[in-house]
């Protein structure tokens, strides 16, 4: 793929915002507009800008885990977040708060994260075509 | 209660792990794991006391389902043999199958059975005697199935799983009824509304549905040709599965709903008479066999229909006979059937007329099968002398709609008698037969399980203190207490005759066997028997699969996309159409200029991508209309949805681009009137997801629950923003459920990306 010098330059600024952009927009979503979801989205927006830029190789390197682990690792965050409560004898997925932090927040966490890891592998596998 | 039936299942995952690290005492240790069950409930019953224990852990309370348990006379009597049994057979499994690489994969699977089968015979609760019932079916699939290299095996599990699976279902049906009924699902609590139950118009269907599941799991005729099958099992698990536990669920069953079913006719016909069938058909296809498991497997069919005929019969000295001649089974079946493995093990055939003599190199497993066989035969001193004593009392005694009850048990017994002689006289005394030269003694841990249980089976004739363990059960099953007058000698009497008479005929049919056998001829049951029937099914089943995949599976996405687009379409439109027209929302007034713009903004971008000669184009077209709904929602006071949609938007022309990079150029191959058609498809489809999007918007079914989110977000759940509140907490379930479909969603892209045959270009 060829590359562009203004791309790859664009994309060593928007990159670490982008990703900083897509963490405050995870813990923001409880009282702002965000969440998991939005946040996942443009955290996959951000590896794919950079898969663009510098390549998939490039990209799967700064991701360091592959798509299919942070699937797998969120799918389980997100599950653990709802046996919590039941280890805590509440019916499954209840919210369980202590000061300002709630397991809600581990399992946007989760659904952080299978959201970048689906995104990611089917942007990745169609790229590598 | 709980742990004891729960030990197999907690120590089945690491029976593999025990057998790999300590691979020698790996069956004496496992086998521990049985005993002390056993033992542990022989401490619980003595102190039973004809009473019964009861035990309680909340499950499902919402649908009144919990995990309760009940030790009686009877699942005290079934979960002890279960308990010994198992443990005798895991040890026996150990030397049997000791270098067979995946030997810990078969205690697991022992241990799971063992449990499912103890969680059968103790379960109040009919629910969770179901799923216990289903454990056991899918447990045996997997003992069936153990020689998974064997195509032969692979059938007998299917089939075994699909017989006895199909009869799950109608039991469960039973069980809802039955629920239904008398409004609870405890055993305990409906068998003080028998009468009731009897008198209720679904009172036929409840009983022929649960008799359907008992009949399938007992290898009742028809349903019996699973049981023959399923001897591609290794022999410990045939002894285990189809002589002491799995096929005894439905005599259990039986049994245990007979004082809440039994008593009309319609069961006294149904069990009986199914029961008469099977017990002469078995015997006289066991007689007919020539390999030493098939033989033991048929005469466990007929056993089977002794023990459903005499609780069909229900009277009191049948019910008695039927515990007896179930007690006796355990023990003489199960050391048979352990004992032709080892025949089987040492002398590589179980064919019956190339064995022989084998008492002299396997002097123990001779003991054990001999002692066995004499049970079998019902001669004394024996226990199965008493077992046949009682069962033919039974018979003589029988209601006046069975008078013909003491013949089919002469007729049945004479057959057995002469296949005792087959299995046991024909195979250890005489000549050496050609395959004993190999033969040698089986291992200790071999030897346990057929020399206990036929021994055992030999000298408790004798033992006086055995009413004890038999008459509870007896009694569970009566309705009210029984005496049972067991004792070898109760003078000159009729059963005493006709037990005389059938040993005589059976020794008779031993010594002609071959000239019987000739006479008769083949049996021609291959093309018209059940099994042929069953293989027809299966055909039946595996062509409509195929017919109707090649009618829809055609392998090309477009009319995959024709096909679905078109059903909702047409579906839709004649639904919402038919039923109450489109609910159109009134226009709205206030419209603002910058709504406005974003409308028109859409629309060119669609009218964009629609004449677009590009592919990119059209893609950055549908992006750009994407965008406008975007900037609807945030006008609307969306903010959450418009950030999703902008991302979605971008990756989905990043996707798209991708996607499409590799494509030849655009080009028009369709003829115009394909052309045409997909217009009017297409148009049909967006007309209708505006009206739906529209009608939706118009109808209110019942008040909406935003006020509420809205109202307790904070409050609850400690959230300011309603919409990742609802997502993360309120509806956490659904959400979950929604990144699981992502997840599959994209790994399954991914494999289809893949999926691409190597070498080929596109």
């Amino acid at each position: 793929m060829r590359t562009s010098v203004i791309l790859q330059t664009a994309t060593r600024f928007l990159q670490p915002l982008l990703l900083l952009f897509s963490f405050f927009l995870l813990l923001a979503g409880h009282n702002e507009p965000g969440g998991g979801f939005a946040g996942g989205l443009v955290a996959a927006a951000a590896v794919i800008l950079h898969a663009l830029a510098y390549g998939v190789e490039s990209a799967r390197r700064t991701l360091v885990v592959d798509p299919r682990t942070l699937i797998a690792a969120g799918l389980l965050v997100a599950t653990a977040s709802g046996i919590w409560a039941l280890a805590a004898g509440k019916p499954l997925l209840t919210g369980l708060w202590r000061g300002g932090l709630g397991t809600p927040l581990l399992f946007d966490a989760g659904v952080y994260l299978v959201v970048i890891g689906g995104t990611l592998l089917m942007v990745f596998a169609l790229m590598e075509e | 209660m709980l742990f004891a039936v729960a030990s197999g299942f907690l120590l089945a995952p690491v029976a593999p792990a025990v057998q790999r690290r300590w691979p020698r005492p790996a069956g004496w240790l496992l086998s521990l794991v049985p005993f002390s069950v056993a033992a542990w409930l022989a401490l619980a019953g003595s102190r039973l006391d004809g009473g019964a224990l009861r035990w309680v852990y909340p499950w499902i309370p919402s649908l009144e389902i919990a995990l309760s348990f009940r030790l009686d006379g009877l699942s005290f009597l079934f979960a002890l043999l279960i308990a010994l049994v198992g443990g005798l057979v895991i040890l026996y499994a150990s030397g049997y199958l000791q270098a067979h690489e995946h030997l810990g994969r078969i205690y697991a699977w022992l241990l799971v059975f063992m449990a499912s089968m103890l969680g059968l015979v103790l379960a109040d609760n009919l629910i969770a005697l179901f799923v216990f019932w289903e454990l056991t079916s899918l447990s045996s699939y997997l003992l069936i199935g153990f020689y998974h290299e064997r195509e032969a095996a692979r059938a007998a599990a299917l089939q075994a799983l699909v017989v006895t699976g199909l009869g799950g279902l109608a039991l469960l049906a039973g069980f809802v009824l039955l629920g239904r009924i008398g409004a609870s699902f405890e055993l305990s609590e409906l068998s003080p509304q028998a009468a009731a139950l009897q008198e209720h118009p679904l009172y036929a269907a409840a009983l022929l549905l649960v008799l359907a599941g008992a009949f399938t799991k007992s290898a009742q005729i028809p349903f019996h040709f699973w049981l023959p099958d399923a001897m591609e099992a290794p022999a410990p698990v045939s002894a285990y599965l189809h002589a002491a536990a799995m096929v005894k669920a439905g005599v259990y069953l039986v049994a245990r709903v007979s004082p809440i079913l039994g008593g009309t006719p319609l069961f006294f016909y149904a069990v009986a008479g199914t029961g008469a069938v099977t017990m002469l058909l078995g015997a006289w296809l066991a007689y007919r066999q020539s390999y030493l498991k098939r033989m033991l497997a048929y005469s466990t069919v007929s056993a089977l229909g002794t023990l459903m005929l005499l609780l069909g019969l229900g009277t009191p000295a049948a019910v008695n006979a039927a515990v007896a001649v179930f007690f006796a089974h355990v023990l003489y079946k199960g050391s048979l059937f352990l004992a032709a493995g080892n025949v089987e093990h040492a002398a590589g055939t179980g064919e019956v007329s190339r064995l022989g003599g084998l008492a002299r190199v396997m002097p123990f497993t001779a003991l054990g099968a001999l002692a066995a066989a004499a049970s079998m035969a019902g001669l004394p001193p024996s226990f199965g002398f008493l077992a046949k004593e009682s069962l033919l009392a039974g018979a003589v005694d029988a209601p006046p709609g069975a008078t013909w009850a003491p013949w089919v048990a002469v007729a049945a017994s004479a057959f057995l008698i002469a296949v005792t002689g087959l299995v046991s006289l024909r195979v250890f005394a005489g000549a050496p037969g050609q395959a004993a030269s190999g033969a040698h003694e089986a291992s200790p841990a071999m030897l346990a399980g057929p020399v206990a249980l036929g021994v055992s089976g030999l000298l408790l004739g004798l033992a006086p203190g055995l009413g004890r363990l038999l008459e509870p059960a007896a009694g569970v099953v009566a309705g009210a207490p029984l005496a049972m007058n067991l004792g070898l000698w109760h003078g000159w009497n009729l059963p005493l005759g006709l037990s005389a008479l059938s040993l005589a005929a059976g020794l008779l049919l031993y010594a002609g066997r071959d000239a019987a056998l000739a006479a008769v001829g083949p049996l021609g049951w291959g093309r018209f028997g059940p099994a042929a029937w069953y293989r027809a099914a299966m055909q039946a089943m595996l062509k409509t699969a195929d017919v109707q995949t090649r009618l829809l599976q055609s392998g090309y996405l477009r009319s995959y996309l024709t096909i679905v687009v078109a059903t909702v379409v047409v579906l839709l439109f004649v639904g919402g159409w038919g039923r109450r027209g489109w609910p159109l929302p009134a226009p709205a007034e206030d419209l603002r200029a910058v709504e406005t713009l974003i409308v028109l903004l859409v629309v060119a971008s669609v009218a964009a991508a629609v004449v677009s000669s590009s592919r990119l184009g059209a893609i950055a077209a549908l992006g750009a209309a994407g965008y406008g709904i975007a900037l609807i929602f945030l006008f609307a006071g969306a903010p959450d949805l418009a950030i999703t949609q902008f991302v979605v938007e971008t990756l989905v022309v990043v996707l798209f681009v991708f996607a499409f990079y590799r494509l030849p150029r655009f080009a028009r191959f369709s003829p115009p009137a394909a052309r045409l058609r997909d217009l009017v498809f297409a148009a049909a489809t967006g007309a209708l997801m505006s009206l739906l999007t529209l009608a939706a918007a118009g109808t209110a079914l019942h008040a909406p629950i935003s006020g509420y989110f809205g109202e307790w977000a904070y409050l609850k759940a400690h959230g300011r923003n309603i919409v990742n509140v609802i997502l993360v907490d309120f509806r956490a379930l659904d959400t979950l459920g929604e990144i699981t479909v992502i997840a599959v969603a994209a790994i399954g892209v991914y494999a289809l990306l893949g999926l691409r045959p190597a070498g080929s270009g596109k």
